[in-house]
């Protein structure tokens, strides 16, 4: 008895009991849930199988990144659905990244107007939910653009309609290889001058236009070859034939409404986030900066964002991360993501519910948790190194 | 979003609901209620009137049941499913019966675990579209953007009915008939496919009905019948007979006037006699129906023929015609067996 009241004094092994207590109990309560699902699946005579799978999934999907028709199995429309919520996802970050960092930086803006707009689009934005965001940009794609035998013309090639924008699609013909063989000399010459041109800083204290010289060798040397080489690329223009247009280019109005819509919302915390960043550089930096003689941007570029940037990345993960998450709301507007192919019409026609549901929640944790672990190998990487 | 919320209420109902083994009929009583699930809106089958009491085809069905088993056709919890979500609602519990245009098809019967009970509503898959589109035949749709509800058998009918005619269309995914219709105003497809009922019932709620058109090909069987759980063999007969019995009423010539009457005194037809509690119809009380079941339904819900007249019939604005659901003797596909 003693023993045991001498265990519970020390804090140490206090600590241990406490824990293996809890896990005890987490563990007690899995197993009664999964005891439970057992039991009520089989007093409604229903099993757990996976072979769904690999039937014909017999649906047809809309947009599809890879190749995918109705006989293909319930495992690749899961896949080509998975592939949508990662493009939605993408168009969303980079949206939501650009647009936000921008307003971050106006809201903190001397010129009053143009921070009171970047105040108001922020406030207005991020106090509506993200579903009416997206409700609202399908509504206004599918009701103000015209019906595309109506399209809105821009120069004959791009069409905005009701049922999306065409744009022209690039198609490589011979010679190509050599516009990318320069484009490729291009960057091995970029990289080359950029340390070059860092080294002779080091040196000497001379400063290039690196980023306007390697700008402009990115650009003319492809351009150049594809000259020499006789234009190898030409455009499939978007032709109207019979109900819709064909060739070239097309985003769906459900991609368009959710990009913007995630991305738009998204952009309002971003740039709440950014501020945030910003302001917590201290002041006398800035003015430290200013004193030795840089020019206000380059305050901003090399000293006020860099540290910033130790601030803002973990928030900005949970962003990322939240965007990701809410492009599930795809199925309020019918774009087939993953919740809406494998999740939703897989699961309804095979009715295995608890199957399908299990396998969405894992992906979507594997991918939380893979943007999460770049994020912080990122962030570890501009981290403050110790001194 | 609000379907996402139910399916997991209803997954989560699937983990944590204790395993109930009392008879379904038992539980229906003890709630002096019957949980019925249907359409969140489709005019003519299920769709609240204009006092917010729900109404229709399927509704009445429900009443049936309640009548049949609880002597007051009132007596009904309405909870209301997409075709995404009316399986796992069913399954999970949320209902004693599915009654919401539901195609009868194999994997449903067998791989989900439900029973179908029979079949109350003999429809087909068609296209409308609108009359200005100038397109006569399903034939002519190759490239069309095309409305459909997911979840449903009439997802893979399209699918099989383009690939066996070589034609290509884009498939635009919606959850209710409510967002189709939006969509279908809007343009944003150029077709709308579902059962011809479902057609005809949207089109009828449009502000110029004349303007649209259900292509004359029909697609697909879908024979539409309420469902309930497997397993529970009392429970699946009240529904199969109630459904039987609105039929006879009509085949019998009783009416929700006439059946009172015909009740009371004795028919020289013994049928009617057995049907309506006059003369002992062996078995009922197996059933755990009282002996005037029948008579609940047919007086406070009608017969088969009133139902659909009064839900579908011509003199509503869906004008379906009986086509094939009438009695066999009218060239339907309506052959009811004894009642004896």
């Amino acid at each position: 008895m003693i023993f045991f009241s001498n265990i519970w004094r020390n804090e140490k092994s206090r600590e241990i009991i406490v824990q293996i207590f809890v896990l005890l109990c987490i563990g007690w309560f899995l197993s009664w849930l999964i005891s439970n699902v057992d039991a009520n699946f089989k007093a409604l005579g229903k099993d757990i199988s996976f072979e769904f799978l690999f039937i014909p999934a017999g649906y047809d999907i809309n947009q599809y990144l890879i190749d995918y028709n109705n006989r293909d199995s319930h495992l690749r429309a899961g896949i080509v659905g998975l592939l949508n919520t990662g493009l939605v996802a993408v168009f969303g970050i980079i949206l939501a990244t650009v647009l936000g960092i921008s307003l971050g930086i106006i809201r903190l803006s001397k010129n009053w107007l143009a921070s009171k707009i970047a105040y108001w689009y922020i406030e207005f934005t991020r106090n509506v939910p993200i579903l009416l965001h997206i409700l609202l940009w399908h509504g206004i794609i599918i009701n103000t653009l015209p019906h595309p035998r109506k399209a809105l013309n821009l120069g004959d090639v791009t069409f905005l309609s009701n049922r999306g924008f065409y744009i022209p699609k690039p198609l490589t013909e011979n010679g190509i290889e050599l516009v990318y063989l320069f484009f490729v000399i291009a960057l091995i010459f970029s990289v080359l001058f950029f340390k070059y041109a860092k080294k002779k800083q080091d040196l000497t204290g001379v400063q290039y236009p690196v980023f306007w010289i390697n700008f402009t060798v990115l650009i003319s040397l492809p351009l150049i070859a594809f000259f020499i080489s006789g234009m190898p690329i030409s455009l499939e223009i978007p032709a109207l034939k019979g109900f819709n247009f064909r060739g070239g280019m097309h985003m769906s109005p459900e991609l368009a409404a959710l990009t913007f819509a995630l991305g738009i919302y998204t952009a309002a915390f971003i740039a709440e986030i950014v501020r945030a960043g910003i302001l917590a550089v201290d002041k006398g930096q800035r003015e430290a900066a200013e004193a030795i003689g840089l020019k206000s941007s380059k305050v901003m570029k090399l000293v006020i964002l860099p540290q910033a940037r130790r601030v803002i990345i973990p928030p900005l993960t949970s962003q990322y991360l939240n965007l990701t998450k809410n492009s599930s709301l795809a199925i309020a507007i019918g774009y087939m993501d993953l919740v809406a192919t494998l999740g939703g019409i897989s699961l309804n026609q095979t009715g295995r519910e608890m199957e399908t549901m299990v396998i969405v929640m894992l992906i979507y944790l594997s991918v939380s948790l893979s943007i999460s672990a770049f994020m912080n190998w990122y962030n570890n990487k501009v981290k403050l190194v110790g001194r | 979003m609000k379907t996402k919320i139910l399916l997991a209420a209803a997954t989560a109902g699937v983990m944590f609901a204790g395993s109930v083994l009392a008879s379904t009929l038992d539980e229906v009583r003890a709630r002096g209620k019957l949980n019925c699930i249907i359409n969140t809106g489709l005019a003519g089958f299920a769709a609240p009137d204009d006092k917010g009491k729900w109404t229709g085809f399927d509704v009445d069905f429900c009443r049936a049941v309640a009548a049949a088993t609880l002597g007051d056709a009132d007596k009904v919890n309405y909870t209301t499913a997409t075709g995404k979500t009316r399986f796992t609602k069913l399954a999970a519990g949320e209902g004693e019966i599915l009654s919401r245009n539901t195609t009868w098809t194999f994997s449903r019967d067998v791989d989900l675990s439900q029973t179908f009970i029979g079949v109350s509503y003999y429809d087909g898959q068609g296209f409308m579209v609108p009359k200005a589109l100038g397109v006569k035949s399903a034939k002519g749709l190759d490239g069309a953007s095309v409305c459909i509800q997911t979840g449903t058998t009439t997802e893979l009918n399209l699918a099989e009915f383009f690939a066996g005619n070589g034609m290509k269309y884009n498939p635009v995914p919606i959850e209710t008939n409510a967002e189709a219709q939006e969509l279908y105003k809007a343009g944003r497809c150029d077709v709308y496919t579902t059962d011809a009922s479902g057609l005809y019932a949207t089109m009828s709620s449009f502000d110029n009905p004349a303007d649209h058109m259900v292509l004359p090909e029909i697609v697909s069987k879908e024979p539409l019948g309420p469902v309930v759980r497997h397993g529970d063999d009392q429970w699946a007969d009240i529904v199969a007979w109630t459904l039987k019995a609105m039929m006879a009423g009509e085949e019998l010539g009783i009416t929700s006037a006439n059946v009172k009457s015909l009740a009371g005194k004795d028919n020289k037809n013994k049928e009617i006699n057995r049907l309506l509690g006059k003369d002992p119809l062996q078995g009922i009380s197996k059933l755990g129906l009282s002996a005037d079941w029948a008579v609940n339904i047919i007086a406070q819900v009608g017969n088969y023929e009133e139902v659909f007249e009064k839900n579908l019939g011509m003199s509503t604005p869906l004008k379906i015609a009986r086509g094939m659901n009438q009695l066999y003797r009218d060239g339907g596909l309506f052959y009811i067996p004894p009642i004896k």
